[in-house]
């Protein structure tokens, strides 16, 4: 490899030595493809539709379609507005956030907080914690490889990927039942090699919206515990799934009942509303807290190599919330808020779809949870509701639900309705046969 | 066999393949199958302290009155410098909120308004390499973050590049070039030249001011026959700009060497404190040619921040816009650099003065005047390094690097007899 670029370097040098090269270092460089997510905005932006919606990326939206800045970071904004960000004070700001994820997550009296038993480490965001989570599982097992859910949120594949762990997949979601294959699922963690590594979505899975029921959850935990699995959670939406952050941290909980050493990433861009703030939280449960400060510090290496030290002021807000009592109770309560702003939308739609006399089932737009919905629709749908209707959303047909208004919801409704009018009738002659 | 039904399905133990399932609360404690507790990451130990990091918990730690911290670069708490700078930030907070301004996500690459003041601050806004927008610019998480940005690229499109960097530099252990000479202090000009005449098109690591850890920079002369020699090896020049305006005062002067490559149409790699750049060649033909290849850099330095962090903070980025972008902030932030910049060449002089009144032996200690920026190396040795701290109570790193920033002229006399002390008394 290395030769080729002599080479041509070489050939460079010796056609340009009068004129200025045509030839540049990084002609060689391909133009990378878009970020299918990224790129659904990015194709928003550019529509000069009045009518316009925005389906793709997961960020809250009031019922005018704004974006919000909860009450709570604006009181923890104006309450830290005085204070320095000096190194020292960085540092403790930064235990104080991380004690007060690892509480949220796994429970403030849970043995695990108590006994010291977490490396927990800030994070910047979900994809800062799944980045550190992977380096540090390549660093320790390198010929492990990442299990994750079919299908999965498209950034997973780009960070295990970059971190050179390759990827197996398990089945998970059923595209004829808009739901869980738990059968399929239950055969691949038992089939997969003993101590295989796992990726969970423990609520609000991305970008499905089906989540295992309880029962499911312990029989998952059970049979990870009989194959030695280490499950590593992803906890992007706690509180986005039922308005409940203890209820959907469950998954977790029964996976510390049965005393799995679980890995958890945390983010607080949709729960607290701090998308660009980037703060997040790595933790890794061990045996003890002399572990924990092992892992801590290996972790923190691989931190420092990346960014040097993490951004203080979405940290700084954090702390600030989740120490006080005031400010707590009411991110709770607005958490609550968005996730049944959401619920009622959901209501909404499919209620809508159903009077438009629609003859698909669309049942699974109130079964699944979260921030979204996997609607069904094909990439060929998807480009219709988009060059006909101004509607944008992931090419598999992923809405974030957050986009869905008072005010567009009819206008969604008769737009998926139209687009789906072929696959109407299929169904309804198969049903006229079937009779 | 799988049922599959319309509707939710509830595929509980009524379906499972494995027969027999119990439903109780914690299967995991009836279970005898797996040992109970044992961790996939047992042997895992605990990494090194880092040099840098682990000299501020040493400090922290030490209850000495006459403690001294002159470790990380960063400037010495309840300084005036480090309140006019909060000062500062207050004011474009401020005007933050007065816009009510959200907390969305930015773009992969960054805040726009951000990119264009960082690559003017370093260009210069006049530059023809920003005109004729042969600049690819994306922000990154500090100057840590640019430089893994850079460094990914290299590997994803150069494997098997070399990349040169200063002997010493900041801790990353590739490839070096001689660079600091113990004997005079100061620049080994003649070593560097040999060693970065070999082997072509290798990247070259090289501080844009104030080098990281010795204090010490080519003069322009040098600076020229540097560029002379990369053009000649066609090698690449890979600049690291963390301290423009903390070197001379002055944010163009910092920014010469940078821009002296850039005069002569070199390509570049720049990683400034939170954003990375990338200057492509002109090129004979359409100017459409280097545009193509500036969008397709910043498109696969894109792909490398998404899996890292997937796109950057917004708050410090804002800060940045709003100072640079607003004259009164911008003006009195130039004030301040001057200022910090002034206090810093004050503490150099009476370092030395106190150095060359007390030191008997006539040894000469001039280099402290000479050597630029926030650091300063002592030519201490890990020996001597070590006596600072333990008998002193001054924390620096062990090569001999003392940062000003955390220095006051109060000080200047104790840290002057620490050093003569550790200098000549041990070995």
């Amino acid at each position: 490899m290395y030769w080729r670029y002599l080479t041509r370097a070489a050939r460079r040098c010796s056609v340009h030595t009068t004129s200025s090269r045509t030839v540049g270092w990084w002609d060689h460089v391909a133009p990378a493809a878009k970020d299918p997510i990224n790129g659904v905005t990015e194709a928003f932006l550019a529509d000069p539709s009045p009518y316009k919606i925005n389906l793709g990326v997961g960020a809250y939206r009031d019922d005018k379609g704004r974006p919000v800045v909860l009450q709570c970071v604006r009181e923890a904004e104006a309450k830290i507005a005085g204070s320095e960000f000096l190194e020292s004070i960085s540092a403790s700001v930064s235990t104080k956030m991380v004690e007060e994820s690892v509480k949220l997550v796994y429970g403030k009296d849970s043995d695990v907080v108590k006994e010291g038993r977490s490396a927990g480490v800030q994070a910047l965001s979900g994809t800062g914690a799944c980045r550190l989570f992977a380096e540090f599982q390549r660093r320790f097992h390198p010929e492990s490889h990442i299990y994750f859910p079919d299908p999965t949120w498209s950034n997973h594949h780009n960070i295990w990927r970059d971190a050179q762990i390759p990827e197996r997949t398990y089945h998970y979601y059923d595209p004829d039942s808009k739901s869980l294959d738990f059968a399929a699922l239950m055969d691949d963690i038992k089939n997969a090699p003993d101590s295989s590594f796992f990726l969970l979505h423990p609520s609000a899975h991305n970008p499905t919206g089906v989540d295992p029921t309880e029962e499911q959850w312990r029989e998952i935990s059970y049979q990870f515990k009989v194959k030695g699995h280490f499950p590593f959670f992803d906890m992007a939406y706690q509180g986005f799934a039922s308005g409940d952050l203890d209820k959907d941290a469950q998954a977790i909980r029964i996976f510390l009942e049965d005393e799995h050493l679980i890995g958890c990433a945390q983010s607080y861009a949709k729960s607290m509303g701090l998308y660009g703030h980037r703060v997040g939280c790595l933790s890794i449960l061990c045996v003890d807290s002399k572990q924990a400060a092992a892992i801590r510090s290996q972790i923190q290496q691989i931190a420092r190599a990346m960014y040097g030290s993490p951004p203080v002021h979405g940290i700084l807000l954090v702390a600030t919330i989740l120490s006080d009592p005031n400010l707590k109770s009411l991110w709770i309560d607005e958490v609550k808020i968005m996730a049944d702003r959401i619920q009622r939308k959901r209501t909404t739609l499919r209620q809508n779809l159903e009077k438009l006399g629609s003859s698909l089932n669309w049942e699974h737009i109130t079964n699944q949870l979260g921030m979204f919905c996997f609607s069904g629709l094909t990439p060929y749908q998807v480009d219709r509701l988009a060059k006909e209707f101004h509607i944008y959303m992931t090419q598999d047909g992923r809405i974030s639900m957050a986009g869905v208004t008072t005010g567009n919801v009819n206008y969604l409704a008769n737009a998926i309705h139209e687009v789906t009018r072929s696959e109407q009738e299929t169904a309804k002659i198969l049903c006229s046969i079937s009779v | 066999m799988h049922e599959k039904l319309k509707g939710k399905v509830k595929l509980g133990s009524t379906t499972n393949s494995t027969a027999g399932f119990i439903k109780t609360k914690s299967f995991g404690r009836v279970s005898m199958v797996a040992a109970v507790n044992v961790s996939r990451f047992e042997g895992v130990t605990m990494a090194p302290p880092d040099p840098i990091l682990g000299v501020s918990e040493a400090f922290k730690a030490d209850t000495d009155e006459k403690k001294l911290n002159l470790g990380v670069g960063a400037y010495e708490p309840k300084s005036y410098s480090l309140m006019c700078l909060m000062l500062l930030r207050r004011l474009a907070e401020n005007l933050m909120l007065e816009r009510g301004e959200n907390k969305e996500y930015l773009p992969i690459e960054g805040l726009a308004a951000f990119n264009k003041v960082t690559a003017e601050l370093l260009f210069g806004a006049d530059n023809s390499v920003l005109k004729e927008q042969r600049v690819a610019t994306v922000q990154g998480l500090s100057g840590t973050g640019s430089l893994r940005l850079a460094a990914a690229l290299i590997e994803r499109y150069f494997p098997g590049a070399k990349v040169l960097i200063s002997s010493p530099t900041w801790e990353f252990p590739w490839s070096e070039y001689r660079y600091y000479d113990p004997k005079t202090v100061g620049l080994d000009f003649e070593g560097m030249i040999a060693d970065i005449k070999a082997p072509g098109g290798s990247f070259i690591l090289l501080h844009g001011c104030a080098h990281n850890p010795t204090g010490i920079d080519p003069t322009p002369e040098q600076w020229e026959k540097i560029a002379d020699v990369i053009q000649e090896k066609n090698h690449i020049p890979f600049f690291d700009v963390a301290y423009q305006g903390f070197a001379s005062g002055s944010l163009d002067n910092d920014a010469s060497s940078v821009r002296l490559f850039a005069t002569r149409g070199m390509e570049l790699l720049v990683a400034q404190i939170g954003a990375m750049n990338v200057v492509c060649s002109s090129s004979d033909l359409a100017a459409r040619c280097c545009e193509v290849a500036v969008i397709q850099v910043k498109s696969q330095l894109k792909r490398l921040a998404r899996p890292m962090y997937s796109n950057p903070p917004v708050h410090g980025a804002r800060i940045v816009a709003n100072v640079v972008g607003n004259p009164a902030l911008f003006d009195e932030w130039k004030a301040e650099m001057e200022m910090m910049a002034g206090r810093i060449k004050n503490v150099r002089q009476k370092l030395f003065d106190s150095l060359s009144a007390k030191d008997k032996s006539g040894k000469d200690w001039s280099f402290i005047l000479r050597q630029i920026g926030m650091f300063s190396f002592t030519g201490l040795n890990k020996a001597q390094s070590d006596n600072m701290t333990n008998k002193w109570h001054v924390y620096m790193t062990k090569d001999g690097r003392i940062s000003l920033a955390g220095l006051s002229l109060a000080k200047c006399e104790y840290l002057a007899d620490a050093i003569i002390d550790s200098y000549h008394n041990v070995s």
